[in-house]
């Protein structure tokens, strides 16, 4: 696993090209491109350029109000965090099993936040470099020309969307900043009425989420080669299973296997997780670089998400989504299992499986429960792991005998990508750009490799006037040669 | 535009991430007005405006979006109307007001509802951070501005 053009001989004889920040990215990321005086690539990092200080944030705060305080941390995922800093808190209290009712609305509410961030991923932010190409007319490549030529598609995503904030608003009690996951179950069940209410839906959401995994199947079978080469790289893989091996986003054990399929380790007790999960700093990023502690950290980076969870589970529990899977796994002999773009069919075939879901528990009478709360003994420590849209996501806390918090550790998803997607650019920099006089449809290819991960750098801050995408082009000696700035009204 | 039977008039949206300094302009404003129990308004938050906003301002005789503004001419607040205009927050998880109204065209078939943004200048935005001064004394101004147009003050 070669580090190959993450940092260049001869920096300072290099032309630098800095993409800052990534378009329909969340958060402060920055990649920037090293060229030498024929435009060949020496090196390609990506950056993140804020320090979120997350940990810090939640220092000396009650164990209980945790929960609720973390979805403040991302504006994006709030639920994947409320969910895991819940899981924590429940080993806080000392408890290891939740009530079904419990249980099953937790599920429910994170089912909902899988389905509207996977649709908004795939209907907003990545189908008009996947429908219009790449390189396209800049004009063009974004939603509103996804609205005028694809219709259907951009409603679909649109009700899609809002289903699932249906599913979390009745769930977390809340549109936003939810309330109902607390230290030991949930603070309310729902009503025969609000189950009716998302049942009356559901059938034309498992029908559309269908039609979306057929949809990313046909872009990657009508652009095969282009989709099969871009951005690919061998990695290693981690996520959650449940015992029998099925996917489950909720909960399980972790699984890694290694770039050739061979097992690392499985069904992991993940409260241990430090034993085999490291983290490195670089002096250019604030985001950490994970590893598998047995490989060390220039061997042992891995990926997450929906492509690794698709091709790493042995089947998924719901009938549409687990027969897509096996076309999934078995279209051009797997070539699509170890495609950076294979994360765009992976994500729509766990859309499809978070909507079956949603349909299973809607059809579930523990909803309507009473039994709500588990208490037990008062324990130090609390691991929360939960598979949130982007990947696997770990909740640390040690809580002192005040009940405050005097330590947290956070590796969001995104994190665990880090090095994957710098390894994803770098082979899109080799492929596409090497040698080639730099465009913005050029430049847009390292985006939509990084975009393929979803990746959230997030800061949760979108005051008006903020520049989404600024090109700079600096000589060795760090002056600007020239700059390019797209502004809010999409002038270049 | 018709209205939707059950659905309050005017929708107030304010944006922003309430633990981000001066982040936190628009969905404080939204809990200073949840106060005053203003009659048929609906009144939301949240941390940026997404695309199935377009349901939602649906229906309405009035939409006022909340948000800080980090524009160095703004020297306090401004409340000025927003029509629909394809802009690059398309490419971002957030849309802008304006792009958001170009997404209801689109999605509706029709003009979205008379729409106005509410920007109040931000100057902070760290994590863990309160209201800046100068933002603050803003937000004040803001709303007694805001309360006035709503006939409460």
């Amino acid at each position: 696993m070669s580090l190959e053009l993450e940092t260049a001989t001869n920096p300072e004889a290099l032309r630098r090209v800095a993409i800052e920040p990534i378009s329909r990215v969340e958060g402060h990321g920055k990649v920037t491109l090293l060229l030498d005086e024929d435009d060949h690539v020496r090196q390609a990092r990506l950056h993140i350029v804020e320090f979120r200080g997350f940990e810090k944030f939640v220092q000396g705060r009650p164990f209980w109000e945790i929960p609720v305080m973390v979805q403040r941390l991302c504006g994006i995922c709030p639920v994947s965090h409320h969910l895991a800093a819940s899981k924590a808190m429940d080993q806080i209290v000392g408890v290891d099993h939740l009530t079904p009712t419990a249980e099953k609305l937790r599920r429910l509410m994170h089912y909902g936040q899988i389905l509207q961030s996977h649709a908004l991923h795939f209907f907003h932010l990545s189908s008009p470099d996947l429908l219009f190409g790449f390189d396209s007319d800049v004009a063009r490549r974004n939603i509103v020309g996804v609205a005028a030529e694809y219709p259907d598609v951009a409603k679909q995503g649109v009700l899609l969307r809002k289903f699932g904030q249906e599913v979390i608003r009745i769930t977390a009690g809340k549109r936003v900043h939810g309330t109902s996951a607390i230290p030991g179950g949930v603070n309310k069940n729902i009503s025969k009425e609000e189950r009716d209410f998302l049942l009356k839906d559901i059938y034309p959401i498992i029908g559309w989420s269908r039609d979306a995994v057929h949809l990313a199947a046909r872009l990657f079978e009508q652009n095969l080669d282009l989709y099969n080469s871009f951005g690919r790289f061998r990695a290693h893989n981690l996520s959650l299973v449940r015992a029998d091996g099925a996917m489950d986003l909720y909960h399980g054990g972790l699984r890694a296997r290694d770039m050739d399929g061979k097992t690392l380790f499985d069904h992991l007790e993940y409260s241990h997780y430090w034993e085999h999960i490291h983290e490195q700093v670089k002096s250019w990023s604030y985001m950490k670089f994970p590893f598998f502690r047995e490989l060390g950290p220039e061997e042992g980076w891995y990926r997450v998400g929906p492509l690794t969870r698709v091709t790493q589970c042995d089947f998924i529990p719901t009938p549409f989504a687990d027969h897509e899977r096996r076309d999934f796994l078995a279209f051009d002999g797997g070539s699509a299992t170890g495609a950076t773009l294979g994360y765009h069919w992976a994500r729509m075939i766990e859309m499809l499986h978070a909507a079956e879901m949603i349909k299973e528990l809607l059809h579930d009478d523990d909803l309507l429960g009473s039994d709500l709360v588990v208490t037990g003994e008062r324990r130090e420590r609390g691991v929360g792991m939960i598979e949130a849209p982007r990947g696997t996501l770990i909740h640390h806390y040690r809580v002192d005998e005040n009940d405050l918090v005097v330590r947290a550790n956070l590796i969001v998803s995104t994190t665990h990508n880090n090095q994957a997607m710098n390894e994803s650019i770098r082979q899109v920099a080799r492929q596409h750009l090497d040698g080639r006089k730099l465009t913005e449809g050029l430049l847009n290819h390292i985006e939509v490799a990084v975009r393929a991960f979803d990746p959230c750098l997030s800061c949760a801050t979108h005051a008006l006037g903020r520049m989404p995408l600024e090109v700079e082009l600096l000589d060795a000696e760090g002056g600007r040669l020239d700059a390019v700035s797209r502004d809010m009204q999409g002038c270049c | 535009m018709s209205r939707v039977e059950g659905k309050p008039g005017r929708l107030i949206i304010g944006i922003g991430n309430p633990s981000r300094g001066d982040d936190a302009l628009g969905p404080l404003a939204i809990e200073r007005l949840d106060a005053l129990n203003l009659a048929d308004v609906e009144l939301l938050s949240d941390f940026q405006l997404q695309v199935e906003y377009v349901l939602d301002l649906a229906g309405r005789d009035e939409v006022i979006f909340i948000d800080a503004s980090v524009d160095p001419a703004l020297a306090g607040f401004s409340f000025l109307p927003v029509r629909a205009q394809r802009d690059t927050s398309y490419s971002s998880h957030a849309l802008s007001p304006a792009a958001l109204l170009a997404a209801y065209e689109h999605h509706h078939g029709r003009p979205p509802p008379p729409c106005h943004v509410l920007a109040i200048r931000g100057h902070a935005f760290g994590l863990g951070e309160g209201l800046s001064a100068a933002a603050a004394a803003a937000f004040e101004d803001a709303l007694v501005f805001l309360a006035r147009r709503l006939s409460v003050a």
